[in-house]
């Protein structure tokens, strides 16, 4: 196990982070203020509670999963199509750095941001509404989880993508609107039945109703399928990864 | 001794179909000075990647150090140091940043002390806080030889290191990769500067269309293929060589003002004696008369055209 390799990749790409601390965490959080203000403060407070919440807390955890889930996807497959645009992968390519060590480095650094991330969007939340977590220690499983496998997906696409426009084009297209549809903004059960049939091939759906339930103890799917679901999400992730590797698929002549 | 790379029967087709290598055997002497000489497309690039790592072999086998470099390969890669032919660099990183990052990228623990001697071996100390995006060209590639060199490799691979480097400076990077030589590391750089090989190496491997066509130490080559010739300006032309002199491998340029023969340096007796009486014998004379080497470029242009 090449240690000394997946401390430098990690050190590195956080490195990267603190370098554009803006864009990478204050972007984040303020968008998320602007949710809140919008949605929580202003709108939110002529509805109703949603599941015996008021809609600006049922909005908090909808939201951190949110920007987590992009926020993973974008760092992720940046920090490795960049050196992959660049040219230094050469580097990486003949280190004796494994595929796993590789991934450890990458998508630890990424998961890591993400983590930070949502734990700040969850304070500046705080400033916004009341809220209350049921589950500490799930609500940290969840989101650690859905660090991790969204990290992945992004490396995933980070090395399939072979221009600039493909790497932004999946977040725009797919991301964004699955964690749009996926019940950041409201609970599934408000929707017709039939559109809540057809929700419930949204990844995200399990994702954001597992973290709700750590906050609010009510989800709209059972929260073993939520973490059913984000594990197979994961495992589907790693094979794919582990594919990339022992193929050399677009790393590798 | 053990040659510290061994290569055997390394094939490589790429997708497209183009097969770069054709079956190359190739030796490399721990210690050495080797460069590696040939057109562009020849196959240099491909074979220094797929020692490294960086491409997969068709067919063969390569050990480096006596390590396989499939079975191996983390023994093998980390001796090994390469500095790639694009200036590939971590634009928005310190010098000081991006070298420490490949020392620990190829295992190393982090060891101040040895990043610092490097830089100023390469006359970057000053430059160790800058941005790699704001350098020149030429130190881009020096912050490349300090990756590459950063954990203390005992081989290194220069993919034609003065590639876009002014004369002073590549002056001064033969200087460095003597330096270097002297402390025991091997080098194979590959180059199409003859130039290059002819001042540094102390072998020289051609490889033209995938296969390897020679590799010889490289004064051996000098004298082996070295051809000279004896170039006589004559006061009169000549129409055409005298029948007297039809022994002798001659040839007339210049409208017929030139006399050239071409003598092989191995041979003990240069004929030259015989062939000035000659000219002398038939009322030939000549106004001045010189000597000259060819040159490795001279030579490499040859090989490369016999066999093709």
């Amino acid at each position: 196990m090449n240690l000394h390799a997946i401390k430098a990749i990690y050190v590195f790409e956080l490195a990267r982070t603190w370098r554009t601390l803006f864009q990478s965490i204050a972007g984040p959080v303020i968008s998320t203020s602007l949710y809140f203000i919008v949605f929580g403060a202003a709108i939110g407070s002529r509805f109703a509670s949603v599941e015996g919440v008021s809609y600006g807390a049922f909005l908090v955890p909808g939201l951190v999963m949110m920007s987590v889930l992009t926020e993973s996807v974008s760092n992720a497959s940046f920090g490795i199509y960049m050196p992959r645009y660049s040219g230094t992968i050469y580097e990486l390519l003949s280190a004796p750095v494994s595929a796993f060590e590789t991934v450890i480095g990458y998508v630890g650094a990424a998961a890591t941001k993400s983590i930070i991330l949502g734990t700040l969007i969850l304070l500046t939340a705080r400033l916004f509404v009341d809220f209350s977590i049921a589950h500490p220690f799930w609500m940290i499983a969840f989101l650690m989880l859905t660090s991790v496998t969204f990290s992945l997906l992004g490396f995933i696409l980070g090395i399939w993508a072979d221009g600039w426009e493909k790497l932004q084009i999946v977040p725009m297209l797919i991301v964004t609107p699955l964690a749009f549809l996926g019940g950041s903004f409201y609970s599934i059960s408000m929707l017709p039945p039939f559109w809540q049939k057809v929700t419930l091939f949204n990844p995200v759906v399990y994702l954001v109703s597992g973290f709700r339930w750590s906050f609010y103890g009510a989800a709209d799917v059972p929260v073993a399928l939520s973490l059913a679901m984000t594990a197979l999400l994961l495992v589907i992730c790693l094979a794919i990864v582990w594919w990339i590797f022992r193929t050399g698929y677009k790393l590798k002549a | 001794m053990q040659p510290i790379i061994e290569i055997r029967g390394l094939e490589k087709t790429y997708a497209s179909g183009f097969q770069a290598l054709k079956g190359v055997d190739l030796d490399i002497r721990r210690g050495e000075i080797l460069a590696l000489l040939g057109p562009n497309g020849a196959g240099k690039t491909t074979l220094i990647s797929i020692v490294c790592g960086i491409v997969r072999a068709t067919a063969g086998r390569v050990t480096v150090d006596g390590h396989d470099i499939q079975r191996d390969w983390r023994a093998a890669r980390s001796l090994i140091g390469l500095v790639p032919q694009e200036l590939t660099t971590e634009a928005f990183e310190s010098v000081w940043a991006t070298v420490s990052f490949s020392r620990g990228l190829f295992g190393k623990p982090p060891n101040p002390a040895v990043i610092e001697r490097i830089l100023k071996d390469l006359s970057l100390w000053d430059k160790k806080d800058t941005k790699v995006m704001a350098l020149s060209g030429g130190m881009k590639r020096r912050v490349l030889i300090a990756k590459a060199l950063s954990h203390e490799p005992s081989i290194l691979f220069l993919d034609e290191p003065t590639a876009g480097v002014d004369v002073e400076l590549r002056r001064g990077m033969w200087e460095m990769i003597g330096r270097l030589r002297d402390s025991g590391v091997t080098i194979i750089l590959t180059t199409h500067y003859i130039e290059e090989a002819e001042e540094m190496a102390d072998s020289i491997g051609v490889i033209s269309g995938g296969r390897i066509v020679l590799v010889e130490e490289k004064a051996a080559l000098m004298e082996k293929l070295g051809k000279r010739l004896l170039t006589l300006q004559l006061q009169a032309p000549l129409d055409a060589i005298p029948a007297e002199l039809a022994d002798y491998p001659l040839t007339l340029s210049d409208n017929g003002r030139e006399l050239v023969y071409r003598f092989d340096t191995q041979q003990e007796r240069t004929g030259i004696a015989g062939l000035l009486r000659k000219l002398g014998d038939h009322g030939i004379t000549y106004t001045n008369l010189h000597t000259q080497e060819s040159s490795l470029e001279e030579i490499f242009v040859s090989l490369v055209r016999e066999r093709a």
